[in-house]
């Protein structure tokens, strides 16, 4: 298993998981706020709709579906 | 050097014909993983197997962000590095997306592709126990469901927007393809007690914060269904920015068609020999091509959009999920360009994808001209270092 911090609070999860699927597994259903304040998470699941971005080990606008979870990794969201 | 763009079926297709032609290929992929999104974490696939020992270079995480077709190159970006790719021959098989309609609710949490629920479950995502509803067309709801199901999920509905008419037309079709027959009775004998409704779609959802319950129309019937999540597909749209954003017939460019696998499969394996120089090897192929091709029509016809889909938005319903932008906004316009100028649809970072394919089934506009980057792209690398 793989521990990663995810806004401030340790998290345990599968490695070989996208970041998008260990913050859902995790519990954090709000990915980012739209341009109008709603909350948003995932929906294309594959890297083309950006709904699912994160800021990962202080790099914004990550695409959590793309990319890997990693030991250690911090996200916030 | 022949690169290819795109490691899913075509992609990878493409790349082991051009290597069976002695032909040296990389591949560039944006995903973390080769087998695109219909085998994504797929361990058991051959064809993925074969790709992973093939000795093929491939570059994942990796996205193409600007082609220059005269000079055969193509600025990439992974991991916040970019570089530049030179290729003699660029085979370009990017795949598809899914086309997703706007209607209430439709921007809460909860609320997935059908293929995007799918590929986040192949990513880790558990549903186990997870109440589901399945909405939009074609024959991937039902693979989505299977998939699942098999992992847990309480599948409740299946609301498929054709007519029952409509998929009995495919009969005849399906006859000449006896392994999707097979296949399908596989995926009928997975779904046994899943609710399978047709002439029914997804009329809204509705939640605090988050996806609790979706309202489902069908005929004269209309209802709530509670849910944990909801998998919402209306077909698949070409991944063709880069091909467009390359101009009109670029040298050395051959184009790997998408759509239904088989199609792309064998698209991949024409343009792989054609590309390495074996045009009469592709040629054989292209019996297997035209049927695959047919199949890919009739499911076209079969599963084509109701009207009905294009008054699910209201006023307030987003359209443009990235800048926000409603139904009621973008009325009036005649075109693409002259809405995105006018309310910013198109220009948030989705660069259309999302809103684009919606626009055009909601108001006829044709998309855009595409210009680059494709992608969105840091600064740095767009513009080279300055000398310190």
């Amino acid at each position: 298993m793989s521990t990663i911090r995810v806004n401030g609070r340790e998290v345990t999860v599968t490695p070989g998981s996208t970041v998008a699927a260990a913050l859902l597994q995790a519990g954090e259903g709000t990915f980012r706020r739209s341009v109008s304040g709603e909350p948003r998470a995932p929906l294309c699941g594959m890297g083309i709709c950006f709904e699912c971005c994160v800021t990962i080990d202080g790099q914004p606008h990550s695409r959590s579906c793309q990319i890997l979870v990693r030991e250690g990794m911090e996200i916030e969201t | 050097m022949i690169v290819v763009v795109g490691a899913g079926p075509a992609g990878i297709a493409a790349a082991l014909r051009a290597q069976e032609c002695g032909a040296r290929v990389t591949v560039i992929d944006d995903n973390p993983n080769p087998g695109g999104q219909i085998w994504r974490a797929d361990d058991a696939n051959t064809w993925v197997t074969r790709f992973r020992s093939s000795g093929i270079p491939l570059l994942s995480g990796s996205r193409v962000v600007w082609a220059d077709a005269k000079a055969h190159s193509l600025l990439v970006e992974a991991d916040g590095v970019a570089s530049t790719i030179h290729f003699d021959k660029l085979i370009l098989a990017t795949g598809a997306r899914e086309l997703f309609l706007p209607f209430p609710g439709s921007t809460l949490p909860g609320v997935f592709g059908a293929g995007g629920l799918q590929v986040l479950a192949k990513s880790g995502l558990p549903v186990a126990g997870k109440r589901v509803v399945i909405g939009g067309t074609g024959p991937l709801l039902l693979a989505v469901a299977a998939y699942l199901r098999q992992h847990g999920a309480q599948v409740k509905l299946i609301a498929e927007q054709a007519n029952i008419q409509s998929l009995a037309g495919l009969a005849p079709e399906l006859l000449r393809h006896p392994k999707k027959v097979l296949q399908g009775a596989s995926l009928q004998w997975a779904l046994a007690g899943v609710p399978y409704r047709t002439g029914c779609w997804i009329e809204s959802a509705q939640g605090h914060g988050r996806l609790q319950s979706v309202t489902v129309r069908g005929g004269r019937d209309i209802w709530t269904e509670d849910c944990d999540y909801a998998a919402i597909g209306y077909g698949l749209v070409p991944n063709d920015e880069l091909r467009r954003s390359m101009g009109e017939n670029p040298a050395d460019v051959y184009v790997a068609e998408t759509g239904e696998v088989d199609l792309s499969f064998v698209e991949g394996e024409i343009a792989g020999l054609t590309a390495a120089g074996y045009p009469e090897r592709a040629l054989l192929l292209h019996p297997k091509r035209d049927k695959a091709r047919g199949f890919a029509a009739a499911l076209d016809t079969t599963f084509a959009l109701r009207d009905e889909l294009r008054h699910l938005a209201k006023p307030g319903t987003f359209v443009c999920r990235c800048e926000d932008v409603t139904f009621e906004r973008l009325q009036g316009y005649t075109n693409f360009q002259a809405a995105k100028l006018h309310t910013r649809c198109g220009m948030g970072p989705c660069q259309g994808r999302v809103c684009g394919p919606a626009a055009q089934f909601l108001f006829g506009w044709e998309p855009g001209s595409v210009r680059p980057p494709i992608f969105p792209a840091r600064i740095g690398s767009l513009v080279p270092d300055k000398p310190a």
